[in-house]
């Protein structure tokens, strides 16, 4: 379903051009879930941010489906990642000014697949139902994480990327969002690529990739 | 349509979360829109009222034919052109006295009155008929009718005794006219078989040459885009609009700094939706969309507050343009469609101006940039650095316009400029100024004063720049006025010489009055006086006559003079020419001049200039007898008495008991320096008006951008409660570093003020009105608006005070339970 053929990436510093990918492989199937480890700086969030469009390469293929994401422009790459994807970032980047209902419920409505039986589902899962009303900031970090899962499931992507989701998390929340959230890519079928510096948090999922020095090892 | 919906939602639900930030930016955009439409509306009434009386029965809107040599001609002509093939219709003006008020009186011929002259909209289609048969009507404005405090359908006599028509209320006419038909007209005006002009319509037709007719006893004046009226009162407009614009832009800083904070604080949402799969280009749009819609129902709110604000002014303006210019506004505001578009469109021109720089960074959005809801601190050193780039590239701009212009439009920019500049440098300033602080203490706490200071300015500077311009603008004009004042008033104790000052009601009653004058050994002199409008060079100009008297060679105001002026004068063949006629004509001693008037062309030579304040018209200063030869049908009414003070009283008492005069042409010289101060006190009451708006303007920046602020200040503020220092304590800091910028910026103020007034005086006033005054400072009046700034920066201030001293420690604590 993903496959990252050569991909590199390089920015430039104050002094000198830093290769961060270089030439990285990589694919992940449909149901799948895989872990992306590596020292910091080895270009683990760079890759991911390519995948879902963030960021554009400097050569090399990521084909997602039948759409080659690399060569497209920003406004396809926005309906790629409203469509087709579900992010989830350490930050958890919810609106603050959304109600929770409304977090969750916002990818799913703007990309037009907005299911309440789903939304329901999810909701309850995520053990939700109590805190619809209240605000981000009302909510702990472990809450307002299962949150930004749910929001990124609602529309129901084909794959879900996933950056140091548990990194703002202590161990026992870490493991609960954890679990959740691949109780609930098992039930959607999706693809799972998480990002993690916990190798105890990576052996979790189905694959556990390394990178070093932008190539997979 | 429907996802675009939804992003609007969300950028909307930023502001239900933060309604005080909403406020703000609506109270901005209200703000600037009302004062601007408000300004408008009083600029538009004025023109249409000028429209008006310069399109009703032929103004200058109609192309037409008059004396060669200015005064009025045989009716005969008229005939003789009618024969020719001339559409021409007839028009004889002149002013009555009705109860002792002075009225322009028009007498038209409706059957030959060209359709563009709009008659019959004024008299009515109906009405021709009663308008043409005996006993006829006399038309007039509902403002006149009040004004003289007569009824409709009344016949009032004027005061030579004749009758006037029945009234007939028409209120399409322009205030301070009547209309009658042209006979009835000859007969008041004691002008038979004579016309003041001939208005041509726009009949084609064979028609014989107007030389072959009239010889070269008609010119053909051709209609005027702008009217005598327009001309002069353009200045006063000019100065209303540039309040106007002055303070809608200090309500834009209110919006800039309340769109900048809100979309600061909305950044990360934007990298969300971006995340989330929104395209940049559907989140600008929706983006505008937002601020166009915010735009839109500010708009039409500032549009009704604009409304109001021009109702309340509108008398005011309406005294000042009657009291300056002789306009004739009606007291009740009439706006066209295009002012409410206007409204609205200005307010959403605002919106996106005041945008720009949010818009600009949400274009440039990187997405993967690390969320900083207050990037724009870490860019201040930049920031600064381009500001203080840029005032020095707007001074020098003011520079080389105040160096190379000559005009109004040049003196408006400099000022322009000048208060621009200092708003760029304000922040450059008030930074040097606190980096200075933070380097003379070792203190920690007031280390942090001074720090935090530095890093509260980038969200302040735009409140601080509106108090800076305000308060200049309070200053500038404040000292403007305050010295026309001064000078005023010693400029009128000398025009103001005599003791009583009297306007008979008939040249009959005038001679008899002079007469039994002499026989009082209290009048020490009778001086009489008397002024006609004429033109010269193309422009209205007064001709002033008055006595050789050593009143007026001892206590006329002269600016320059010849040394043998006054006995010029008196020959008739010297001419004394008030400044601004002297500056609009670039006139010096000793140049030739030759004034049309109905006896000829009269040649003068300038021998001295004086100061004639208030006046629009340029006027010349002649020997009343020369004036008396040149215009032999001049109002020979007006005198001047010279008494003992001590006698003032009985003889204005006897002069009333005597001719039956009353105050309205009766008065001592008290009462009339105290109804001309009056006069010119109300002319400056908009500006003053204005002034308070603007300030109050500055103040509500001031307020809404540290509530703005006081949120975003936790993370500053609860380390230091952290480590011991009360709230009462940390309240207290944070009021001592509102109120020690505020000051700083007030005490900048006060010298760009005076220069404000400097460019007032000696660049604005000199090409608006054509006078130039002495500068003087006022200390107590620069101390008092220092206080008043002072106070206006504590109000705003004492609010985000009081909500941190009642802030539960929770709140505080929060901040830390949050850190990430």
């Amino acid at each position: 379903m993903l496959t990252v053929r050569h991909l590199a990436k390089s920015y430039r510093s104050a002094q000198e051009q830093v290769a961060v990918l270089r030439g990285v492989d990589l694919s992940v199937a449909a149901g799948e879930s895989v872990a992306l480890t590596g020292e910091s700086g080895s270009g683990k969030s760079t890759l991911l941010h390519l995948i879902a469009g963030l960021d554009e390469a400097d050569s090399g293929e990521i084909q997602l489906g039948d759409i080659v994401v690399t060569g497209l422009h920003d406004s396809a790459r926005a309906a790629l990642r409203r469509d087709r994807l579900g992010l989830v970032f350490q930050q958890f980047n919810l609106i603050p000014s959304l109600s929770v209902a409304d977090n969750l419920a916002f990818q799913s409505r703007i990309s037009g697949k907005h299911d309440t039986a789903w939304q329901h589902e999810l909701t309850e899962r995520l053990g939700l139902g109590a805190l619809l009303k209240r605000y981000p900031e009302q909510l702990s970090g472990g809450q307002q994480q299962r949150v930004a899962i749910g929001r990124a499931l609602a529309s129901k992507p084909v794959l879900l990327l996933a950056d140091e989701p548990t990194g703002n998390l202590d161990e026992d929340t870490a493991d609960d969002v954890l679990k959740l959230a691949r109780d609930l890519v098992a039930r959607t079928g999706c693809g799972f690529l998480m990002v993690t510096h916990s190798e105890r948090l990576a052996a979790t999922l189905d694959r556990h990739v390394h990178l070093h020095a932008g190539l997979i090892a | 349509m429907r996802r675009a919906l939804w992003i609007l939602a969300v950028l909307l639900s930023h502001w239900r979360r933060h309604p005080m930030q909403f406020a703000t930016l609506l109270i901005g955009l209200i703000a600037a829109t009302a004062l601007w439409s408000g300004v408008q509306a009083l600029n538009q009434q004025a023109r249409i009222s000028y429209d008006r009386a310069a399109a009703a029965f032929g103004g200058t809107r109609t192309p037409m034919l008059v004396a060669t040599n200015g005064g009025a001609f045989a009716q005969q002509l008229f005939v003789d052109l009618r024969r020719a093939g001339w559409p021409v219709s007839p028009v004889v003006e002149g002013r009555v006295q009705i109860g002792g008020r002075s009225v322009r009186l028009l007498g038209i011929e409706p059957v030959t009155m060209p359709v563009e002259a709009s008659a019959a909209t004024e008299i009515g289609k109906a009405g021709a008929q009663a308008f043409l048969t005996p006993p006829g009507q006399a038309l007039i404005a509902p403002e006149t009718l009040a004004r003289l405090g007569l009824t409709e359908g009344a016949t009032p006599a004027l005061d030579d005794a004749t009758k006037l028509p029945p009234l007939k209320l028409q209120p399409q006419l322009t205030p301070g006219v009547l209309v009658v038909d042209i006979g009835t007209a000859q007969k008041l005006l004691k002008m038979p078989d004579r016309i003041s002009r001939l208005l041509i319509g726009s009949a084609k037709g064979p028609r014989a040459s107007l030389g072959s007719v009239a010889g070269d006893q008609l010119r053909l004046v051709q209609p005027d885009a702008e009217t005598d009226l327009e001309r002069l009162t353009d200045s006063f407009h000019l100065n209303l609009t540039a309040f106007g614009l002055l303070s809608f832009f200090v309500g834009l800083f209110i919006v800039n700094s309340a769109i900048g904070l809100g979309f600061e604080q909305r950044l990360p949402m934007l990298r969300t939706l971006r995340a989330c799969g929104v395209s940049a280009r559907q989140l600008n749009s929706v983006l505008v969309l937002e601020l166009v819609s915010i735009a839109l129902v500010a708009g039409a709110i500032g549009l009704i507050c604009g409304y109001f604000i021009a109702a309340s002014l509108l008398p005011d303006v309406a005294a000042s343009l009657r009291g300056l210019y002789g306009a004739q506004i009606p007291g009740q505001l009439t706006l066209k469609p295009e002012w409410w578009f206007a409204g609205l469109a200005i307010s959403i021109v605002g919106a996106l101006l005041a945008a720009t720089s949010s818009l600009l960074k949400a274009v440039r959005l990187s997405l993967l940039a690390t969320a900083q809801p207050y990037a724009w601190q870490q860019a201040q050193h930049r920031w600064l650095r381009l500001q203080g780039t840029g005032a020095l590239l707007v001074f020098a701009a003011a520079g080389l316009a105040l160096w190379l212009g000559d005009s109004l439009i040049a003196g408006f920019f400099v000022l322009a400029a000048l208060l621009l500049g200092a708003a760029l440098a304000l922040p450059v300033i008030l930074g040097i100024v606190l980096v200075g602080g933070e380097r003379s203490t070792r203190r920690p706490l007031a280390t942090w004063f001074w720090a935090d200071s530095r890093l509260q300015l980038s969200g302040l500077s735009l409140a601080l720049m509106a108090l800076l311009l305000a308060l200049a603008v309070n200053v500038g004009v404040g000292t403007m006025v305050e010295s026309f004042s001064r000078t005023f008033t010693g400029w009128l104790d000398g025009r103001l010489a005599s003791e009583i000052y009297l306007n008979a009601t008939s040249e009959k009653q005038a001679v008899e009055i002079k007469t039994w004058l002499k026989t009082r050994p209290d009048v020490q002199a009778v001086l009489p006086g008397s002024r006609t409008d004429l033109q010269f060079n193309g422009a209205p100009i007064e001709l002033l006559g008055f006595a050789d008297h050593a009143t007026y060679r001892d206590q006329w105001p002269l600016l320059d003079s010849t040394s043998d002026a006054w006995d010029r004068v008196r020959s008739g063949d010297g001419a004394l020419v008030s400044e601004q006629l002297s500056l609009r004509m670039k006139l010096k001693l000793g140049d030739r001049l030759g004034v049309s008037t109905p006896t000829g062309t009269w040649p003068m030579e300038v021998v001295a200039v004086y100061a004639d304040y208030g006046n629009p018209k340029g006027q010349i200063g002649v020997n009343i007898d020369a004036l008396v030869k040149h215009v032999p049908d001049i109002s020979q009414t007006r005198m001047g008495l010279r008494v003992t003070p001590a006698a003032v009283p009985a003889l204005i008492d006897a002069i009333r008991t005597r001719f039956g005069l009353d105050g309205r042409n009766l008065a001592d010289q008290t009462t009339v320096k105290t109804e001309s101060l009056a006069i010119f006190n109300r002319t400056f009451a908009v500006t003053a008006a204005l002034n308070a708006f603007t300030l109050g303007v500055a103040g509500v920046a001031l307020l809404t951008s540290l509530l703005t602020l006081s949120n975003s200040r936790l993370p500053q503020l609860a380390p230091l409660w952290a480590i011991g220092i009360t709230r009462r304590r940390l309240a207290g800091i944070e009021l001592l570093k509102t109120l020690s910028v505020a000051l700083i910026t007030s005490l900048l103020a006060l010298p760009l003020g005076l220069l404000v007034a400097w460019c007032l005086i000696a660049i604005v006033n000199v090409k608006a009105f054509g006078w130039r005054l002495p500068f003087h400072v006022f200390p107590l009046q620069l101390v008092q608006l220092l206080g008043v700034a002072m106070l206006a920066s504590l109000l705003a201030a004492l609010l985000p005070i009081l909500k941190l001293l009642r802030m539960q420690p929770a709140t505080l604590v929060k901040v830390f339970a949050n850190e990430r």
